[in-house]
């Protein structure tokens, strides 16, 4: 049947496409590294990567199994994407509501947002070693920007006339901010937490490549210096799995606030 | 003393460079416990007199003062019905109309008897823990009047409140709002297009002409509703049935012919 080539697939056979991807991707790595083209310690099979992960979840590499390595730096994610979540959101909401902070603080924002999470690393280094500091700082200036921006714009964006309601009902700055603003900018303020949890995920793990003494960051570049390939594959198959979990746990909580406001009136 | 004064009042839009005068020499006062309805045609200005009066917009010439004083931000004293409604659609019923005495800073208990006692008049029982997407448009806008209401303001500001309401609902509703005005009479300045409305409800009517508003006439209703005893009558159309109040409606209704456009048959 024709079909209008932007519709969505049907569920069923979008699930054959995406199987049909991982398969010619495992298939043609699998190929290459039976080849023999290229030697095994640098492109290992996708068994061989397979069974070192089991390894690693069982026996310690660098002082940790792989397990514990996630778990410290999911720690320090969380004490990171927190810290952007807890500052950027009531900074955003009060710079959409008052203009002298918005003018206060717009100007330094658009110019410190262009450093990017890992040009923050030697700076990192040198205030906090391989303590917890130098991560979590990190983390915050990739996850902090979008939390910031998307609160703003939501603030910005809400409905005149709420506003104009709150204002003769005799609401204060502050509660306009915490009742009118922020309930209002909800839809806004996840969709910016969703975009602040994945660019603080990729920039957690670069930190942890320089500035850290566990996490899979560490294991991987651990595994490097030992030219253990294998190793440095497994820490990139973990990150692409929490990423992608983070961002499915993420995605259902908005999509079930914008269930519990589809039907909202007006 | 809360009456609401305009004087010399002139309001410009500016749009792409360009002026676009909406009120030309407003001149009039609202006396303290007056209800007063302004009718015109569409764009003539009429709701900018309203929100002018509510400290949402301002004068480019001219004073607008409520109880003697300039007005200058809005504030619970004047409380707004907006013509939309506007209530908070995260709020239930109740914490609609708690909102604005939590803005007082008034005690809980306090406030929870002004709330209960606020949805018993406007019949709202049975759906303080609704949310406003639950209700009918009706029960909106007595949740909106109820959430103004209960501030218990020296001036009421409403705005085409019954505009988007059907015609049964409507009616219920302004025979409701007259229950309301006089058993305790506030100053309301009220704006509508609707005559028959302006009429029944008002103790005066003001006639504005198209744009740039001015104001075309300020037609008396009160003391013919005391010369004919309209107050007696329970019903509207019971008092939309006297000769007084089809001559009143039919002398407003010329006065806002003239303003039609000459190519707005």
């Amino acid at each position: 049947m024709p079909r209008d080539f932007r519709t969505a697939l049907p569920r069923r056979e979008f699930l054959w496409l995406s199987a049909a991807g991982f398969a010619g991707f495992f298939g043609l790595w699998a190929m290459v590294a039976a080849s023999g083209l290229v030697p095994e310690r640098f492109l290992p099979s996708p068994w061989a990567v397979l069974s070192r992960f089991r390894e690693l979840t069982s026996s310690p590499f660098v002082g940790h199994t792989i397990q514990q390595h996630l778990a410290s730096s999911l720690g320090r994610y969380a004490l990171g994407f927190g810290l952007a979540a807890a500052v950027g959101v009531p900074l955003g909401l009060a710079m959409g509501w008052y203009r002298w902070l918005d003018d206060v603080v717009t100007p330094l924002f658009e110019g410190v947002r262009f450093i990017a999470p890992i040009a923050w690393v030697p700076f990192a280094a040198l205030w906090f070693g391989t303590g917890i500091g130098g991560p979590v700082l990190i983390i915050f200036m990739g996850a902090f920007p979008p939390a910031l921006i998307n609160a703003y714009r939501g603030a910005k964006f809400v409905e005149p006339r709420l506003i104009e309601a709150g204002r003769m009902l005799g609401a204060s700055g502050a509660r306009m901010i915490a009742q009118v603003l922020l309930p209002a900018s909800v839809p806004s303020i996840v969709a910016g937490l969703r975009i602040s949890a994945g660019l603080g995920w990729q920039s957690l793990v670069g930190a942890e490549l320089i500035v850290a003494s566990s996490g899979i960051g560490y294991l991987m570049v651990k595994g490097q210096s030992n030219i253990s390939t294998t190793t440095v594959m497994c820490g990139m198959v973990a990150i692409g799995i929490v990423g992608y979990l983070i961002d499915v746990a993420l995605r259902r909580v908005e999509a079930r606030i914008q269930d519990g406001r589809g039907r909202s009136p007006q | 003393m809360s009456d609401i004064t305009f004087t010399g009042v002139t309001r410009v839009f500016q749009r792409d460079g360009r002026e676009f005068p909406t009120l030309a020499g407003i001149d009039l006062t609202v006396a303290d416990r007056e209800f007063v309805a302004i009718v015109g045609p569409s764009g003539c200005g009429k709701t900018t007199c309203m929100r002018m009066a509510a400290g949402l917009e301002f004068p480019t010439e001219g004073t607008v003062a409520v109880g003697g004083r300039t007005v200058k931000a809005p504030g619970p004293e004047r409380a707004v019905v907006f013509q939309q409604f506007a209530l908070f659609p995260w709020k239930s019923v109740a914490d609609n109309i708690d909102f604005g005495l939590k803005c007082k800073g008034m005690a809980q208990d306090e406030r929870r008897g002004h709330v209960d006692r606020i949805i018993g008049v406007m019949g709202l029982q049975g759906y303080e823990s609704a949310f406003p997407h639950q209700l009918s448009g009706g029960m909106q806008q007595r949740v909106a009047i109820a959430r103004a209401y209960v501030l218990d303001p020296d001036v009421l500001l409403m705005d085409e409140p019954f505009g988007a309401l059907d015609a049964q609902t409507r009616t219920v509703m302004q025979e409701e709002l007259v229950r309301l005005a006089r058993r305790n009479p506030r100053t309301v300045l009220f704006i509508t297009h609707a005559v028959d409305e302006a009429v029944y409800l008002a103790d005066r009517v003001v006639v504005m002409t198209r744009r740039p508003g001015t104001i075309r006439e300020i037609v008396d209703v009160a003391s013919v509703r005391g010369a004919e005893g309209w107050d007696r009558l329970e019903r509207i159309e019971d008092v939309m049935d006297q000769d007084s109040f089809v001559h009143l409606r039919t002398h407003i209704w010329r006065l806002l012919r003239e303003q039609q456009a000459p190519n707005d048959h």
